[in-house]
């Protein structure tokens, strides 16, 4: 019987260079898993593989020394435990994320559930060549966005309310951009200083500063072969509905363009930034 | 801006983070609900953590003051335990 590799490895069947083996690719959003999943996982490895499971470099889940013989019987165990198997080759990959707003105290927005809305849109979805979202809670950059064909950055957009404020002193101390200095009895922000970290919300005892939830792109970043870090394109992006307008233009852009076999940033380098430029900038002000 | 009496001081400038913050937890422990801590810490990290951190821990940051030399006056309110 002739076997589709190729087909397996979409399927996240990695073979591997012991004949009839495959490291079996799992799908996880956000290095999210429950304790359950993981013990579903776990007595996958120890009954169909040899009591190992990788820790990919990207929040993956692999489970090496599948048998061939056993692939449809390991994909039944799994989904039965509420594991999903995950993708490889010229699609959408992975969705990383960092625990982001609603586990760490610099987080600037819930990284988990946009993790999950862009793996619900994207994941495993055909394009030139692979695409890689990374999603991070803050400027800190914990989850390294710019490693990503598509990078998410969670930042606060600032709003000072005077009423509010006692003149503490504090904010213009937890700047570090160094944004921040007080005239009189206000505080003022230079806003082409401010990083949108959020510490002067964080560390306001007042609440004078208030911030909104807000994105931060880059694009066409690639950490293999070729190392680039993304590029921001645009400026802090407000809301969620204007984020996915983006990063759908981004993704169309992506599957108009590149030949197949080339990654994003290749296909930007080659064809130039323009097109990507205006598509993205279009699609922030639609 | 009222001037707020001090029940307690503590410096810190003595040692470093994370001990700057353990600290001043521990001098705050000291006093009752509602009375004012002044906390002297030296600047970078500790002046850019320390009310943060203190905030986070339920007490009211009330006011931050640079002594010119390079330290600050940090006054806290302790919150309710």
């Amino acid at each position: 019987m002739d076997v589709d590799y190729k087909a397996l490895k979409n399927g996240g069947f990695m073979r591997q260079k012991q004949k009839n083996h495959f490291s079996l690719r799992l799908k996880v959003v956000g290095g999210d898993l429950s304790a359950d999943q993981l013990l579903t996982v776990a007595g996958v490895a120890r009954k169909y593989g040899r009591d190992k499971i990788h820790l990919t470099a990207r929040q993956g889940v692999e489970i090496p020394f599948i048998k061939l013989e056993d692939v449809e019987k390991v994909k039944a165990e799994l989904a039965a435990g509420g594991v999903e198997t995950g993708v490889c080759g010229p699609r959408v990959r992975t969705v990383t994320a960092c625990q982001g707003q609603a586990i760490c105290p610099s987080g600037c927005i819930d990284t988990y559930p946009l993790a999950l809305d862009i793996s619900e849109r994207y994941f495993g979805r055909a394009l030139p060549h692979k695409f890689k979202f990374g999603v991070t809670g803050c400027v800190n950059n914990c989850l390294k966005t710019e490693e990503n064909d598509l990078g998410v950055k969670g930042g606060y957009r600032l709003k000072w309310s005077p009423d509010d404020c006692t003149l503490c002193g504090v904010c213009l101390k937890a700047c570090r951009a160094g944004a921040l200095s007080q005239t009189g009895e206000t505080i003022e922000l230079a806003a082409e200083k401010c990083n949108h970290c959020g510490r002067c919300v964080k560390a306001c005892p007042t609440g004078a500063w208030q911030g909104e939830s807000a994105y931060i792109l880059s694009f066409g970043g690639t950490f293999g072969n070729q190392v680039a870090p993304g590029r921001e394109l645009l400026p802090l992006i407000p809301d969620r509905a204007r984020l996915f307008r983006v990063m759908d233009a981004a993704v169309a852009h992506f599957a108009a363009t590149a030949q197949p076999g080339e990654r994003f940033r290749q296909a930007l380098d080659r064809a130039g930034w323009e097109g990507l430029v205006q598509a993205v900038e279009e699609a922030a002000h639609a | 801006m009222p001037d707020f009496i001090i029940d307690a001081t503590v410096d810190i400038t003595d040692v470093v983070c994370p001990v700057t913050f353990v600290k001043a937890k521990v001098a705050l422990e000291e006093l009752e609900p509602g009375r004012v801590l002044a906390i002297r810490l030296n600047d970078g990290e500790p002046v850019q953590n320390v009310p943060r951190s203190l905030k986070d821990e339920g007490h009211q940051v009330l006011k931050l003051a640079a002594n010119g030399d390079g330290t600050y006056d940090l006054l806290v309110r302790k919150g309710a335990d």
